[in-house]
């Protein structure tokens, strides 16, 4: 293999990985957006949401078979359970915080993550649950590069997923709102924008697209368990950041370049695959330290 | 004719329960007397249960050490740390290393692991302790994952089986190995670790915490330095964690990446938020409850957790300054 | 001059606050700063306690420049201030409070706190004394144990004063002290500036609305118009000075009340 072959090997993967980062991490930052709280539960709704396709799946297939079709179907029903989970969540425990101390907050935050997680636990026993599908291994060989189809339909439903949602922002009243909440929430509810609508919009899109996000891994890597979303919440976090959190064209540009990073962080003489979430958290810490607006965030107002 | 409105009669205490209770124990002797029943409870305890009862009341004991130290960073200074394992790890790691493959002698190693923690908490404190709050908590958590996936891909603290046969410590030709002996060992630096929160509560420095956490501005303005108060609450935060790290290595002869997870940081930092944040008696009955709980719950097996994280939950949302009351309504 | 500003400007995103301010606080004075709102009085305490960094700019105090310094700095070389809206520790108790402004007179660490050291215990003892005494100078000794939330509104003001004298701070900055009081708490106030600057020689800068107080108790008077002074001179000067007059123009009628 030559080593051009190799790097575009990398980027073929390090894009697989990178649409999953940015799912994620797009839910992240479109929460923090609105309300300033980081979601720690955001990695759990994946992890549910890979459940939920799961479930959905096995209810569809019957009729639509368990290839690309009914895991769409699947996918669609899981975007609409989880992002329903979503709303409640910040119904039950995120709203009525909103005036306490951030402490408070993210411990609250926090709590949810566990229950969703120990909720799981408690459902499947700590076991791993087998994703069975029909999806095929074929792909296009390209020389010594080799691009499966499923990476292909994987990585253009994350495209499309996020090309929704910039038009959805961009060009809808809805969209809008969310970019004025983000702003200034006094002034929105002055303007008689409902606040609370909106950041219940956000939720549901915010944890929708990260059960699109665990519904297709749990189809392409086979297999799902409780603690799934863990990892991806951090490093869908540390995309977030590295895009500049509160920004959505951020997410997805961070999201990218940390699935790039890894995938070829992890080729560097003496930094095997076994430091590669290491390598991340390093990441992490020196973009907060050194940049914690990151590539496309703006600063607040500037302090001592 | 104004109807004087009724005042309570004077010398009655008043208020609920605990506040009679606090009321009652106000007085310095009152307060030695509760202390001295409290320590001839701690001292007793052994001889009156099995060793299985000694071994969780010993692990309890351990729980209150590491749950003081994180409470001096999310109680006092009002940071969220969700990689406090991380130093309780440095410290077991450091003797672990030092006694078993470089052969000190354990009491010698001890300055190495206090050292090898407060130095973690200043690399990783220093740099992040300007940041928001919540920046904090995920570089925390991050550096406890670090920390973690550090452990287990080096070889000198022994890759994912960790490492076993620490020597048991010696004192004067004494061995340091039966339950009971571990179980009076954490009882006494329980007691330290007490008496070590209490006086940083009473101090210049505990207040200082206070200050920073309820207004960051007026506390600069009051020339405090708040990232170096910060630091402080972190730093001992760590040596805490380190202490209780320490002892659990030689207890048990044997560390492994896993005793250092997150779950190991969240269960501690549940132990701290359901006792009540900043209260010390609360604190330690937060200890308590998430070691011998599961132990209560044990026929429900994986619903353990849940039912932790359930109450977690509950707490925050109807009683955030947790179980224990507060000493002023 | 004790406190000096040279050509001090300050901008956010574009917007100038602070064009080229250039004043001087002498020792042991009474000084008042007076402007419409808006004309960026706060701003530029903000800028000389080291909560804003100034573009462009000199500012020395007692010898030492300010400039770049962190906010507990500024207070550690003898700046204390009062926030505009009273910013206690409201949960803690008023002498704990108090206390707060000592902290940068005293040293003992986390160490000398678990051994409970001798020297931290009479530092302990002194800090109490000293945080008492500035509670009694202000009148609210008799208030120590109670939580500073549950005073009254005029007597938070005054918490926050003695807050910032226990201190020990060769200049006082108060941002609208009198606000919210009443004319009996205003007389009051003004007394308390004056003992403040007789009997402790603490020199005070203070920002204020109210201009027969301004009036009474000021022995100079700076005035800040769109980020810029307009003149400055004694009470009876300012007052005559059509610029002045000229800057209040459209702004609320109360405050030209002289």
């Amino acid at each position: 293999m030559t080593w051009y072959d190799s790097l575009l090997q990398q980027l073929a993967d390090g894009l697989v990985l990178g649409s999953f980062y940015a799912l994620v991490a797009l839910g992240y930052t479109m929460v923090f957006g609105v309300i300033k709280l980081l979601n720690f539960a955001h990695g759990d709704l994946y992890m549910t949401g890979a459940f939920a396709g799961f479930g959905g799946l096995s209810l569809v297939s019957g009729v639509l078979g368990a290839g690309w079709l009914g895991i769409f179907v699947a996918m669609l029903l899981a975007m609409l359970a989880v992002g329903c989970l979503g709303v409640v969540i910040e119904r039950i425990a995120y709203h009525p915080m909103l005036a306490a101390p951030r402490l408070s907050i993210l411990i609250t935050a926090l709590a949810v993550s566990l229950v969703l997680q120990n909720a799981a636990l408690s459902l499947t026993g700590g076991q791993y649950t087998a994703f069975r599908t029909d999806l095929g291994f074929g792909g296009l060989s390209l020389g010594n590069l080799f691009i499966s189809y499923n990476q292909i339909v994987l990585v253009a439903t994350a495209a499309v997923l996020m090309i929704a949602l910039e038009l959805f922002v961009s060009k809808t009243l809805y969209g809008r709102a969310m970019r004025a909440v983000a702003i200034d929430k006094d002034m929105c509810r002055m303007l008689g924008i409902n606040v609370s609508a909106v950041i219940a919009i956000t939720f549901f899109i915010g944890s929708g697209l990260a059960a699109a996000a665990g519904t297709m891994a749990g189809a392409y890597y086979g297999s799902i368990w409780y603690f799934m979303g863990f990892l991806i919440g951090l490093k869908a976090f540390t995309a977030a950041v590295i895009g500049g959190i509160g920004s959505i064209t951020g997410a997805m540009l961070g999201g990218l370049i940390l699935g790039l990073l890894e995938s070829f962080g992890t080729h560097i003489p003496f930094i095997g695959s076994e430091w590669k979430d290491v390598f991340t958290f390093a990441i992490l810490i020196l973009v907060l330290v050194f940049k914690p607006t990151g590539l496309l965030g703006k600063s607040e107002v500037e302090r001592m | 004719m104004a109807n004087p409105t009724p005042v309570a009669p004077e010398g009655r205490p008043r208020g609920n329960l605990a506040q009679r209770l606090y009321a009652a124990f106000d007085s310095p002797g009152r307060r030695r007397a509760l202390h001295l029943v409290l320590l001839a409870i701690l001292i007793v305890t052994p001889w009156l249960s099995s060793q299985y009862v000694t071994v969780i009341l010993t692990n309890a004991l351990l729980y209150v050490v590491l749950c003081l130290g994180l409470n001096v960073v999310v109680g006092y200074a009002g940071l969220l740390d969700l990689g406090y394992a991380a130093f309780f790890a440095v410290g077991a790691y450091t003797i672990g290393i030092l006694t078993q493959q470089f052969g000190f002698n354990f009491w010698a190693a001890i300055p190495f692991a206090l050292l090898a923690a407060a130095l973690a908490g200043v690399i990783i404190g220093g740099p992040t302790l300007r940041l928001r709050s919540d920046y904090l908590a995920i570089v925390t958590l991050g550096f406890g994952e670090i920390v973690r996936f550090t452990a287990r891909n080096l070889e000198i603290t022994g890759g994912a089986s960790g490492l076993s046969h620490i020597p048991e410590p010696s004192l004067f030709g004494w061995y340091i190995d039966s339950s009971i002996d571990f179980y009076y060992v954490f009882a006494a630096l329980a007691v330290l670790a007490y008496i070590a929160s209490q006086r940083l509560f009473d101090s210049r420095l505990g207040r200082a915490w206070l200050y920073v956490r309820h207004d960051e501005d007026a506390a600069e303005a009051m020339g405090i330095n708040r990232v170096a108060v910060k630091l402080a609450a972190y730093v001992i935060g760590a040596i805490f964690g380190a202490v209780g790290g320490i002892f659990f290595s030689v207890n048990l002869g044997a560390i492994s990446p896993e005793s250092f997870s997150f779950q190991q940081s969240v269960l501690i930092l549940m132990a701290v938020v359901l006792g009540g944040m900043g209260k010390i008696p609360g604190v330690i009955l937060g200890a308590f409850i998430v070691v011998l709980g599961p132990e209560l719950l044990r026929e429900f097996d994986t619903l353990r957790l849940l039912i932790f994280a359930v109450l977690l939950l509950l707490i925050m949302l109807f009683r955030p300054s947790g179980i224990w009351p507060e000493k002023r309504s | 001059m004790l406190l000096q500003l040279n050509q001090v400007s300050l901008s956010f995103a574009g917007n100038s606050v602070l064009d080229e301010v250039a004043f001087g606080v002498a020792a042991g004075r009474i000084q008042s700063l007076i402007g419409p709102n808006g004309a960026g009085k706060t701003s530029l305490f903000n800028v000389i306690t080291g909560f804003y960094r100034p573009q462009r700019g000199e500012i020395t105090f007692d010898g030492e420049r300010l400039v770049k310094r962190k906010p507990h700095s500024v207070t550690r070389l003898g700046i204390a201030r009062t926030f505009q809206n009273v910013r206690l520790f409201r949960e803690m108790s008023v002498l704990e409070n108090v206390m707060a402004g000592q902290h940068c007179r005293s040293r003992a660490g986390a160490l000398a706190a678990v051994l409970r050291l001798p020297s931290q215990r009479a530092e302990e003892r002194r800090i109490r004394e000293t945080s008492l005494e500035c509670l009694d100078f202000v009148g609210l000794a008799d208030s120590q144990e109670r939580l500073a939330t549950n005073l009254a509104y005029g007597h938070q003001r005054r918490v926050e004063i003695a807050r910032a004298l226990a201190t020990e701070p060769k200049l006082l900055l108060l941002d609208e002290p009198a606000a919210g009081l009443n004319g009996s708490e205003k007389e009051a106030l003004v007394e308390l500036i004056r003992r403040i600057r007789d009997e402790r020689g603490i020199a005070v800068l203070l920002i204020e609305h109210d201009m027969s107080l301004v009036m009474s108790v000021s022995e100079h008077i700076s005035v800040l118009d769109h980020g810029s002074l307009i003149t400055e001179g004694t009470p009876q000067a300012v007052a005559n000075d059509p610029r002045v007059i000229e800057a209040y123009l459209g702004q609320d009628d109360e405050e030209l009340a002289l």
